[in-house]
Parts: structure tokens; sequence; C-alpha cells
């Protein structure tokens, strides 16, 4: 370990740009203080795998439409909660007298919806791959439960297709850390294909602060090679997790998704199937995207710009007034930087 | 038995009356409460600190503690937080309709022992009763005597002082956390009164320049608060703060860090850095002291005023305020 801080604080070589892609390596390279460790040619940027700066307006719209009837009642992650809809956030709801509710597993909404047959429970199913075996297996426990007052407002998204299409726009990415709890559901096989057509090095990593700067030493020196190394070993495998690839594709398919910042990407989302369409809360079609006048988060999340290039950063979006979803969510490109800020 | 608080204990007549006797004289029961008068009528000091709070948390009761223990040490530690030797305390009780009278009585039992164990005597109070589902709110007030000389304000941080913080961190929020959502763990939660420790700490005549309890918010957000208030640079390591395997893995799991976790029986001192040794003897021969240690140090007021923390891997991390709930992250 030594060796390799050596190296990435001395290293002088070619200038080389990273993106973490998943929005858990942010906040651990943030945590981790990991920016001050690398010289300067060495550049991360943050990618679109934080959930919850990806989701579109048009959804949060949707879910605090669905929030004001006061039949229901919406339950979510906690991120989620402060994230600008196209006029307002679900905080800003809730003080309207919304019924939000946030827990920390899909699962707690069981018993909630179980205790209170008065209401129909729709829990915010924003996420990944990671995410997405939960939903099914909520789906799952409430059909056996006999439970009919649950559904879900999907924002459900997948991370190989967006990996290919930051590839074929951005230009400037020379590796990718690959975002180490998809590849734990997809297999880090998931990403070679992308690494052989563009020529670029993924290499799957976890979140401790040795594993990623191991990733990122193994990154520069395999710059310009297609393949895909994992770091990972005892979390990741090539494969997968095969039982929850298999829940994943028994409840949800595949179909086209809007990205906040990026538009349409083919074959990105996963829906709740036809048969399980009675738990859908109306997901389909929410693409419209309405970003703050002014807001660069689509730049930033294509690691085209830094965060601090972006001209409301700072000054009209901060942790405690956030414009874009990057600045809303822990695990956001421009929240994470705001500690960077200070020293420009 | 399993009595209930129905609204005749709220009307002031003969059921109020009883439940003031049954239950809060019997407990607080001194010789200025017993007097059961308008108000308190107590003797002074030429400087006194007076704070006030209010308790909402649930579950009632936690691994550790509960809403009662917990009304009496966060305004202790209030008042201890600013120098002063604490004396009294009034509580305020809002009831809920429906409330366990058992439950009610097992809470103001705690309060007094926890007001004995803190040297303060709960002089005066008041019951309401309103519509709701077996809950309960309490409010605390505190009044505390500045000892003459006592200078002690976030402002008052030095270049040089140390930072010294009094134990784990997280264990509250986390056994809180814990409690709400049905995980079984062994964290319980640090409530506890700082009297001796503090009481301990002034009289060993240290050069103390700033004292504040983590509570909400966290370690991050206090400090934030000293450099802010003082101008001054803080510098901390990742490596030296305390954290308890079973806080650090639990923050882990739900991706909350415990730089912003709460607690109720820790404080974060700065004190001048060549009396830093000594103070921190003195804190870890106290009760709740025995994990204290120093975490940091106060750079100059040439550089910016943030918080800087050393990371165990050697890179360096700003440490921002608190923003919002500290809500858990997704994945």
């Amino acid at each position: 370990m030594p060796d390799i801080i050596s190296f990435l604080k001395n290293y002088d070589g070619d200038p080389v740009t990273i993106m973490e892609v998943c929005g858990s390596h942010t906040a651990a390279i943030e945590k981790n203080g990991i920016r001050s460790m690398l010289g300067e040619n060495v550049n991360l940027i943050s990618g679109p795998g934080c959930p919850v700066c990806v989701t579109v307006t048009e959804y949060i719209d949707r879910l605090i439409e669905l929030s004001l009837d006061e039949k229901n009642v919406i339950v979510t992650f906690g991120d989620l909660i402060r994230v600008p809809g196209s006029s307002q956030s679900l905080y800003e709801a809730k003080a309207l007298g919304a019924d939000v509710r946030m827990v920390y597993s899909p699962l707690d909404t069981l018993k909630l919806a179980a205790e209170d047959g008065g209401h129909d429970y729709i829990f915010a199913a924003v996420g990944f791959e990671t995410t997405a075996p939960v939903y099914a297996v909520l789906i799952k426990n409430a059909i056996e439960a006999g439970i009919n007052n649950l559904r879900l407002l999907t924002s459900l998204k997948t991370m190989p297709p967006v990996v290919e299409w930051v590839c074929e726009n951005s230009g400037v990415i020379d590796g990718f850390l690959a975002p180490g709890h998809v590849c734990a559901v997809t297999g880090y096989g998931s990403f070679e294909g992308i690494a052989e057509r563009y020529g670029l090095p993924f290499v799957a990593a976890g979140f401790d602060g040795p594993q990623i700067l191991t990733a990122l030493y193994a990154l520069i020196k395999m710059k310009g090679r297609g393949v895909v190394k994992n770091v990972y070993t005892n979390v990741v495998t090539r494969e997968g997790n095969i039982e929850a690839q298999r829940a994943i594709s028994e409840v949800f398919e595949r179909g086209d998704a809007s990205w906040r910042g990026m538009g349409r990407i083919p074959g990105s989302a996963l829906y709740l199937r036809e048969e399980f369409s009675s738990f859908d809360a109306g997901s389909a079609g929410l693409n419209e995207d309405r970003e703050n006048k002014g807001c660069h988060c689509a730049r930033i999340l294509t690691g085209k710009e830094k965060s601090s290039d972006c001209p409301l950063f700072g000054t009209a979006c901060t942790p405690l007034s956030p414009k874009g979803a990057c600045m809303v969510s822990q695990e956001g490109a421009c929240f994470n930087s705001v500690g960077e800020k200070l020293h420009l | 038995m399993n009595e209930k608080i129905t609204m005749a204990h709220g009307s002031g007549g003969l059921t109020t009356g009883k439940l003031i006797g049954d239950i809060f004289a019997r407990y607080f029961n001194n010789e200025i409460l017993n007097r059961m008068e308008d108000s308190a009528v107590v003797p002074g000091s030429a400087r006194i600190a007076v704070t006030t709070d209010s308790f909402v948390v649930k579950p009632l009761e936690f691994p550790g503690g509960n809403i009662g223990s917990l009304a009496v040490c966060g305004t202790v530690n209030d008042l201890l937080m600013s120098g002063s030797v604490p004396k009294y305390l009034t509580a305020g009780f809002i009831l809920e309709e429906g409330l366990d009278i058992a439950l009610l009585e097992r809470l103001v039992s705690s309060m007094q022992k926890t007001a004995e164990e803190a040297g303060v005597k709960i002089i005066t109070g008041d019951t309401k009763v309103v519509e709701g589902s077996g809950g309960l709110i309490i409010n605390t007030a505190g009044v505390g005597f500045v000892p003459e000389g006592v200078q002690v304000s976030p402002a008052g941080l030095c270049e040089g002082d140390s930072i010294i913080l009094t134990g784990n961190l997280g264990d509250h929020h986390a056994a809180i956390l814990g409690s709400r959502m049905g995980i079984e763990n062994d964290i319980v939660s640090d409530a506890a009164p700082l009297t001796e420790m503090i009481g301990a700490l002034m009289k060993s005549g240290c050069r103390v320049h700033a004292m504040r309890d983590v509570t909400r918010g966290g370690l991050g957000t206090v400090l934030n608060e000293f450099a802010g208030a003082s101008g001054v640079r803080i510098e901390l390591e990742e490596d030296k703060l305390p954290v308890s395997a079973a806080v650090r893995s639990f923050a882990g799991i739900l991706g909350l860090d415990p730089i912003y976790m709460g607690n109720e029986g820790k404080a974060v001192i700065s004190v001048g850095g060549e009396d830093a040794q000594e103070a921190l003897h003195i804190i870890q021969k106290c009760r709740y002291g025995e994990r204290a240690a120093v975490i940091g140090r106060v750079c100059g007021k040439d550089e910016a005023a943030e918080v800087i923390l050393k990371t165990a891997i050697g890179g360096r991390r700003i440490i921002k305020q608190m923003y919002g709930e500290g809500l858990p992250r997704i994945c």
C-alpha cells in the first residue's frame, strides 16, 4: 500500500481522467479524502451512479401529486425527500400535509400497509440493479401476504447502458472505477463488452480507502487497455449473483429510461412486468426533465464539467438550498465537492 | 391496573391534584417543590445561566435511557457547557390521552434519579393533557450558577488549543435508530449528566476555552460552530476519534457517518494545549469519561475557519456542517 500511495501522489505521467460511476464511491472518496492523495495529473470525476441524481423531474412531480392525495402515504428513502421537482420537493409537500414516511428498507412498507388498510402505501422505488431485487422481494411478499394497498412508483435503472452512453458521449474518460454493489449483482463481466468496444479499463472495487486507491492505481497502469479487473474479490464475481438476477427478471422487464440531464437511453430501465401491473403507481412515461435554469447537472453527470464549473454551484445552489439533484444527495457530485470549493 | 391518562387528569381539579401528588410530588419531593406555590422562590447568584429544551423522542424508552432521563441530562449538560454549576430544573409535561400511568411513573422516577446524580432539584412544574395516542412531551428549563471569573464560550478557542472528546461517538443516535427499526444489537444510549466530570475539570484550573455537548448534528456541526465563532481552523485525526465497534458497523450498514451522529452524554472541549494531558487525565478518571481522547488541535487564525480531518489512510477531508436531517444514503 505505501508504494501505491506514493505512486498516486507523485504521478506525473500523462493526465488521466477516471470516472467513479457509483454514488457510494463518490461519497467514499470524499470521506477518505482521496482527492488530496492524488498527483495533479490524476483527475477524478463523478458519474451517473447516484440514483437520486439521475431521476427526472417528472418522476418527482408525479410523486408529489400522489402524496397530496389524502388516501396515499408515500414511503421513501431519505435522500429523495429533498430533491426538487419542477416546482417543489417532497419536503415541501410534506409541509403542506402530505404523509411521507422515511424507511431504511423497502420491506418496512409491508408492515405499514398491513396495519393500515385505509391508505394506499406507495414506495418511491428508485435505484439500480442493487435495490431492484429488494423491490422484487417486496412485491412477492405482498402477494403472499395478500396485501393489496401497496404500490411502487418506479424509477429503476441499469448501469451498463448508461456507462456505454457516457463512453459514446463524453470523450474525456480514460478509465472507470466500476460500481462495486452493482457488480455484486450483475457480475463484473457485464462491463467486459463496453471495455473492449471503447478500449477503456474498468476496475470493480469496494468502498474502503485502500481498495479505492488500489483500483485507481490499476486503472492508471492499464490506461488504453479494454479490460475489466476486480479488486472487490470477496463480494464480486464475474457472473454476479444469479439468484438476485433471477428475482429481478421475474418481476421486472427492460424498457427505455430518461436520465436527468442525459435524455432517453434505450434499454436502461426496469419496469414492472404486465402480471404485476396492479402494483404500479403509474411509472410509465415519466420522461420530462425540467432542470433548473442555469443548472449544469447534465454536463457534470457526464463528466464534461466539474461541479465548480456550474455557475450556480456554491452560490445559488448549496446543500441547504439545492437547485439540482447532484447537490441534494449525499452521494451527489456537487454535494461532495462543496468542501473543495473552499480551496479554489 | 394499567390505568391511562384521560382528559380529566388535565382538568385542574381533583384528578389533576391526585396525579401530581401520586407521581410528580412523590418522586421530585424537595422542600422547594413541596411548598406547591405559584412559583418557586430560590436563592440566587450574581451570574446565572438559563436554558430550556423540549424532548419529543420516540420511543419513550430505549436501551440506556428514556425521555425522562434525557430531559434531565440534556438541560443539565447545556448548563454545564457554559461553565455553570447546575442548580434547578423546571419540568413541563404535555401528556397525551391514553398514556399508561405506570409508564409515566417509570419516566418520572427515572428523571428524579438522574436529577439526583446531576446534583439538581426539580423545583416547579406543569402538567397538561392533550388529545393523542398515549405519548408525551417533556420540557425542562434549567438554572445554573456561574462562578466568578469563569468565561467559556464557542468564540473562545485559541491557537494551540487541544480538542478533547469525552467518549465514543454516536451511541445515542444508534440506540434510538436501532430501537425504532427493531434492529437487535447491544448498543445503549450514552445519555448521562456530565456534572461530576465538568465540575472536576472546571475546578482543576485547566484553561477551558470552549465546551459543547455533542447532540444533534454531531461532532462535525459542533466543531464548525466553534471554528466559525472563533475564526480558527481545527484539525482532527480520524485515527483518534473514539467510536465503538458496534456503532461503527451499525453506521456502516446504514450509510451514516459517526461524525454527524448525536450523543446525549458527550462533550467536546477546547483546552489550552499545555493543559491538555492534565484535562484528559481528569476526564478519564470520571464516570462517563473513560474513553475520552484528544482528537485534534486548533490552528491559527490566518487560515480559513474550517474543520479538516486527516483521514486514516492519509487523506485530508473538509468536515462540513451537517445539512438537512442526516438522512441515510440509498445504496
